[in-house]
Order: C-alpha cells, then structure tokens, then sequence
C-alpha cells in the first residue's frame, strides 16, 4: 500500500494499476500465450514508496522458466520507469491451475493447448485418468493420454483419434 | 538423489514418452531438493545453500534412503521403485504440509500435487508391466522382489526426526507405513504381482552408511561443483 506522509512526491509513485499493466504484457517463456498475472502466479503487489515487489509463487517446484520469468518481471518493471522493483517468492497457498480465469483457457485452446479441468484432491492413488481431455484442434472427446508428462513440467501428451492430431494439455493441479 | 539418477534416462528412455516422463519427474524432484536443502541450509545457519547442501557433502553425510541411490537397473526397476519411493513420499508430503514449520508445510504442499501425477504415472506402468507378456511380468516382480529389502528403512524414526515430531514439525515416518503398504498392495494386486514377504530389510541409508553405489554416483553429481569451487552460471 501507498502510506501517507511519504518523502517522494505521490504523482511519481507507481500505482497498481500501472504495474498490473507491466505485469498484464509480461508472458510465460513456455507459454507465450498467457500472462504471468493469468499464470496466477503473481499473487501480491507490495508497495513502499517508489519500490514495488512482486510476490509470485511457482508453479512446479522444479521449473526452470521460473528464473527468467522473475527477470522478466524486473526487466518489464524497469522499462516502465520503476527503478526499484524486486521479485518476492512464496510458497503458500501452492499454485493451482484453478487460478488460470476463463478467458485465459480459452487463450490456451485457441493457441493448441488442452486447457486443465477443475483440480481435485487425489488421495489415494488413482489408476484410472478422468473422463476424456478435449481436443483443442476438433473439439473431440475421442481422445486418449499419451503421457502424463511433456515438453514442459505444465503438460501432459494426448492423441485425437478423431483428427487424428497430437496435443498438449495444460495439466489440472 | 533419485532426481539424479532419472535423470540418467535422459536420451535412453524406452519410447519418446517415457523419457520425457522421466526427466520431468526427475526434474520435480531436483526442484523439491532444491527448496528442502534451501530451507534446511537457513534453518542450520552456517552459510550453507542449498548447492553447499547437494554438491559439497561427502557420501556419510548423507542421510537418504538407500533405495534411491541404487543404479536403474532395466526400465521395470525404474518404474517399480519409482512407485515404492513416489508412493511413500506422497504419503510424507500429505502429512508434512500440515507442518509447523510454515516454509516446509508450503513446499510439501507444493511437492505433493506434484507426487500425486509421479504415482499415478508409476503405478499405471506397474499395472502395464506387470499385468503384460511374461517377459515384463517376470521383469517387474524380480525388481518388486529385489527392492523390497529397501522399503524397511523408510519406515524407521531416528532421535533427530523423533525430537521434530515432538515439536510438529516432521512427520513420524513409522505413521507413513499403513497408508503406504494399501497402496501398494492394491496396485500390485491389479498388476498380477505378488508382495514379497517381509523378511530381511537393509539398513543404514538414514545413518549415512550407504550402499557401493552411492560414492560413484556422488563423484560424478558433484565433479563440476568440485573442480570449479565457486562457479556460477
């Protein structure tokens, strides 16, 4: 928040709406189709005086896009005059795709990626997937998993035995 | 550990998929590592990182299992003890993130999600393996039946981890033991498999007494860190 009584003049602080904005144009490297805010993984803004951090969490705990997305968000911030800006990482609550809002999976259909179903706890162990993941490509439910892992630690592999097409899926977490 | 040795599957998986798989699931366990060592490293406070913590350690100093540090073996060994271990550490991980230590209860509900798609994919390749030709059935239980002597230590509390449960911050690796052994007694069961008797277990791992592999895995784990102290990149 922006605290009253502060040396630096207010029409030079960053507002929040300024840096969503920086932040709205900052893309996954992985996925370049969704911001980091429709990523849901900037979970705050802080805000002291003139220096803004952004509090983000990961969203596998092995990801390597998470380094250049913490500079992407520093390096965007900078160009848009904010000198002091910082990347702050939490852990709780842990990232779930059921912070990806509508209008971003249908963003991620559009570019070829299945997009997650509503994640579910899924203790104990179970052997059978849930129902079919829709095709991007054909709209097909006649579909079958390939792989629960793929190109990146988000996806997992699927085959369309309608129009017969491989495709990725952004998986439910 | 095990996300090193996964990661020698690298480039040699058995189909395309699997080798992705693996190195994915690799790559979450690195990254578990990573944030485990990370808040171990401060929780210590001597200065030691989480790359202190990995590279810098010899072989008696570590404290894992033995289980993960034995070689790959076929591609049935790798799949079974992937869901001995990655059952067990879904079941660790559930119970951690209610942790008093508010770091690691967030990162073992991070790391659990994760154990959940591990479990899933093991187990349905044990059902695969186990449940196809005789050559896979055969496979899959001579591995089921050499690791079993390994899953004992999961199972032991020391002093040090008896003291943190006390104080809510660990989980007593004993309570693990039910939960674990129906999981796996359900998939064996469906994979046609039989659950080896419980006789002799190995010991030694969580005291830092090792098997003969885990020295050679180590030299080549920590060669870069070793010969370049201080690199970064």
């Amino acid at each position: 928040m922006v605290t009253s009584g502060d040396a630096v003049s207010p029409a030079t602080l960053p507002t929040r709406d300024l840096v969503y904005a920086v932040l709205n144009a900052v893309k996954d490297p992985e996925v370049p189709v969704l911001s980091v805010v429709e990523l849901g993984i900037v979970r705050d803004v802080e805000f002291a005086g003139p220096a803004v951090t952004v509090v983000v969490t990961p969203t596998y705990s092995g990801c390597p896009a998470m380094h250049t997305i913490e500079a992407d968000i520093v390096a965007a911030l900078h160009d848009a005059g904010i000198a002091e800006a910082r990347v702050r990482t939490v852990f709780t609550p842990a990232w779930t795709t059921d912070w990806i809002p509508f209008a971003a999976r249908q963003k991620l259909i559009a570019y070829g990626i299945a997009a997650p179903a509503h994640s579910v706890a899924q203790s104990p162990v179970q052997l059978r997937r849930r129902e079919p993941v829709p095709c991007p490509f054909c709209g097909s439910v006649k579909t079958s998993p390939r792989s629960e892992f793929g190109s990146t630690a988000c996806k997992a592999l699927h085959y369309c035995n309608a129009c017969m097409q491989p495709f990725e899926e952004f998986k439910s977490i | 550990m095990l996300g090193h040795r996964l990661s020698e599957w690298c480039g040699h998986g058995p189909i395309l998929e699997e080798d992705i798989a693996l190195t994915n699931i690799a790559l979450d366990l690195v990254g578990e590592a990573n944030l485990v060592l990370q808040r171990a490293g401060r929780v210590e406070g001597k200065g030691r990182d989480q790359d202190a913590l990995a590279f810098l350690r010899t072989d008696r100093e570590y404290r894992n299992a033995m289980m993960v540090e034995l070689p790959n073996g076929d591609f049935g060994y790798t799949i079974v003890r992937q869901f001995l271990f990655s059952a067990y550490a879904m079941h660790q991980w559930e119970a951690l993130s209610s942790s008093k230590d508010a770091d690691l209860a967030g990162i073992a509900a991070k790391a659990l999600k994760e154990s959940r798609y591990h479990v899933r994919h093991s187990a349905e390749w044990v059902v695969r393996l186990g449940d196809g030709t005789d050559e896979s059935h055969g496979r899959a239980q001579d591995a089921l039946d050499d690791l079993w002597r390994y899953t004992g230590e999961l199972f032991i509390t020391d002093e040090v981890e008896q003291s943190l449960v006390t104080q809510k911050l660990a989980v007593d690796p004993a309570s693990l033991m039910a939960p674990w052994r129906r999981d796996v007694a359900d998939v064996v069961a469906r994979a046609t498999l039989r659950l080896p008797p419980d006789g002799y277990m190995q010991r030694g791992g969580r005291a830092g007494l090792h098997t003969e592999h885990l020295g050679i895995m180590l030299a080549e784990m920590q060669v870069v860190s070793r010969a370049f102290p201080g690199a970064r990149w």
